[in-house]
């Protein structure tokens, strides 16, 4: 308990010092769940943060508390944050779910915004990308440029946010490889870099030459590297200080223009509980560069599906599709609807392994 | 599930690099624990070294002058821990949080230009005739240097404390800081000493990470490593060849359970996950059903009039 409080006073001082008090500006904090200099996730919320000062200038004021654990240790970040006057809280982190609920109640006037969950209230909003789409995109790929036929897929926790992106990435793998198979490895852990690596390795000497990440930190691609011949994608950031090889492309979350537009909702009063889950069409999420290692015919048809995803024309999930069990899910030339897609807990057929309950 | 898939030399292989960050930094506490000093600043040792360690050899192209840095830069840190608590006779226990909170801070600042570049490989030592052993040979004789200081590093620490004049001495300062005192000893200059080695292993211990195991530069890197390391000297009762098989045992348990995930085992995935820390706790908890205590001073701060 002592530690804890300890760090998290210390954590809190850091953050706050970084700015000036002013009543007339709005205040909005953030809260990180790994170091802004992860290279991945928090780098690109940080990016958001920065591209709100930049737009606002002093009109607004903002602050950040990073690694923070997903836990009680959240809520006790937040309150402080709503204690010192900020005006709009985002909370980066699917864990941090229930403490912005919690936090949430006890200061009504706060308007707080929590990425990836699914739980608002009067002041509560979600926000989330479509990063299935982004996944599909890397599928194809994947599943066009593996020899081994063995693609490895690092996962965080077991959460639909996860699920999701590899039901979207085996789908499309296997659309144009039906010999493919994925080696998953959970990792328990958002940002951990040596134990990234590791499961990067591991995967690898069992005989992937493939590896998609759902980890923050760009460990999985510099294991990558050392191995050679083996080919990542930059995960919530483009990661491309690894292109051209390892990393043949990327998804890129771009959250500034939604973080201007909350702040600005705010500041003119207007800011109400929405529920937000933005693709490729509406800019949040982005492919990055595809890199000469790709051949040019695999190029081709992954810019032709980012296309036909972004207009809305092709839904990464569309039927026939049956769940592992061999059961119906979606029937032929039916798509997901977004409920089934937010609470995502099965695999599709194909997939080997039970997710961990 | 097809077990057949895990290549038993290469898990050995690379448990040994798993463990070998764990085992410097732990090896080092130890030391610095018998000693009677209780530094929680390991984390943060770790980290400024391995920043140090990754700058230095980036800009010099020489990995070995990386660990020779990264030495350099977890004693330095841990000068700062010997000036709150020694000279200052401040709390050990704040003194070492502060180290820990410092140092993440620190090498986040000394890292900014360091994301995301490649450093020199170090590469491994391929001994004639060893390391073409089948089986043996990979795992045994074909690593990279540092994994090798390790073992030396804990074979010497287990020898100085047991066999030397020096070693008694240290132990002697550990148990009761004042009967050494009256006996002659500068407690002080010990305790230092001890500490800036405990740094240096530190700093070894997260060089290990960004040079070696990882290899890459990311801020907040070693992730809990030291808190490990420092929860492993405990459990391991002070005593350098458990800490040895601790360090194996977690690092080993951990490469484990990924290969067993890969490979598609039936094992629930949340007891894979947390089997590393309750093995390891569960196999030293049983070792230490002996009498072995903690260093009797541990912890206490000196002063020479008491």
């Amino acid at each position: 308990m002592k530690f804890t409080s300890l760090l998290a006073s210390a954590a809190m001082a850091l953050g706050l010092a970084t700015g000036a008090m002013a009543q007339d500006k709005t205040k909005v904090g953030f809260v990180y769940v790994g170091p802004v200099g992860d290279g991945g996730w928090t780098y690109e919320h940080n990016e958001g943060r920065l591209a709100v000062e930049e737009h606002f200038g002093d009109k607004v004021e903002t602050v950040f508390v990073e690694s923070v654990p997903e836990g009680p240790d959240a809520e006790r970040v937040m309150t402080q944050m709503a204690l010192e006057g900020a005006d709009l809280i985002f909370t980066t982190s699917f864990g941090y779910m229930d403490p912005t609920i919690n936090v949430a109640k006890k200061f009504p006037d706060v308007k707080f915004e929590h990425a990836t969950g699914y739980k608002t209230a009067p002041n509560v909003s979600v926000y989330s990308a479509r990063f299935y789409e982004g996944r599909a995109v890397q599928g194809l790929i994947a599943g066009s440029m593996t020899k081994s036929n063995i693609i490895g897929y690092i996962g965080s926790y077991p959460i639909p946010e996860v699920i999701r992106g590899i039901n979207a990435a085996y789908l499309a793998a296997k659309e144009v490889n039906p010999d493919v198979e994925f080696k998953i490895v959970w990792a328990y852990t958002w940002f951990d870099p040596a134990k990234e690596a590791d499961a990067a390795k591991v995967l690898i000497e069992q005989g992937a030459d493939v590896i998609l990440q759902h980890t923050d930190s760009t460990a999985p691609q510099a294991a990558a590297q050392e191995a050679g011949n083996v080919i990542t994608f930059g995960q919530a950031s483009d990661m491309s200080e690894y292109a051209p090889m390892p990393r043949v492309s990327s998804i890129i979350d771009n959250w500034a223009p939604y973080y201007i537009d909350r702040t600005q909702a705010v500041m003119d009063g207007t800011w109400e509980t929405v529920n937000t889950w933005d693709g490729i069409g509406d800019g949040m999420v982005g492919i990055g560069e595809i890199s000469d290692a790709v051949p040019a015919d695999v190029k081709e048809k992954a810019l032709a599906l980012k296309d036909a995803i972004a207009s809305g024309e092709y839904h990464p999930f569309t039927g026939p599709i049956n769940k592992q069990d061999g059961s119906v899910w979606l029937a032929e030339g039916e798509t997901a609807d977004d409920g089934t897609l937010a609470g995502m807990n099965f695999y599709v057929e194909g997939l080997e392994g039970e997710i961990p309950q | 599930m097809d077990l057949g898939e895990i290549n038993p030399v290469l898990l050995v292989a690379s448990l040994m690099v798993a463990a070998t960050p764990l085992l410097l930094a732990a090896i080092g506490e130890l030391v610095v624990e018998k000693a009677g000093v209780l530094n929680l600043g390991v984390e943060g040792m770790m980290i400024v070294g391995a920043i140090s360690g990754f700058a230095i050899s980036v800009e010099t192209g020489s990995p070995w002058l990386g660990f020779v840095a990264a030495a350099i830069g977890g004693a330095v840190l841990s000068l700062l821990f010997v000036l709150l608590t020694q000279v200052a006779l401040a709390n050990q226990v704040a003194s070492g949080l502060a180290l820990t909170l410092f140092g993440l801070g620190f090498s986040a600042l000394l890292g900014q230009s360091y994301v995301g570049i490649k450093p020199p490989s170090m590469g491994e030592i391929h001994i004639p005739v060893l390391s073409d052993i089948p089986v043996i040979g990979p795992i045994l004789f074909q690593h990279d240097p540092i994994l090798y200081v390790g073992i030396t590093l804990t074979a010497a620490v287990w020898a100085a404390l047991k066999y030397t004049r020096a070693g008694l001495i240290l132990r002697a300062v550990g148990e009761n800081h004042d009967a050494a005192h009256a006996l002659g000893y500068k407690v002080i200059k010990i305790r230092i000493m001890a500490i800036m080695f405990g740094g240096a292993c530190a700093g070894l211990g997260g060089a290990y990470i960004s040079l070696i195991r990882v290899p890459q530069w990311t801020e907040g890197m070693t992730a809990g490593v030291g808190w490990i390391a420092l929860a492993l000297v405990v459990f391991a009762s002070w005593k350098p060849w458990r800490v040895l098989l601790g360090a194996y045992l977690f690092g080993g348990i951990t490469v484990l359970q990924l290969n067993l995930q890969a490979a598609g085992v039936a094992i629930p995935v949340e007891y894979l996950a947390m089997s590393p820390y309750i093995i390891t706790i569960l196999v030293l908890v049983i070792l230490s059903a002996d009498k072995s205590s903690a260093p009797a001073s541990l912890g206490r701060t000196f002063h020479a009039s008491h």
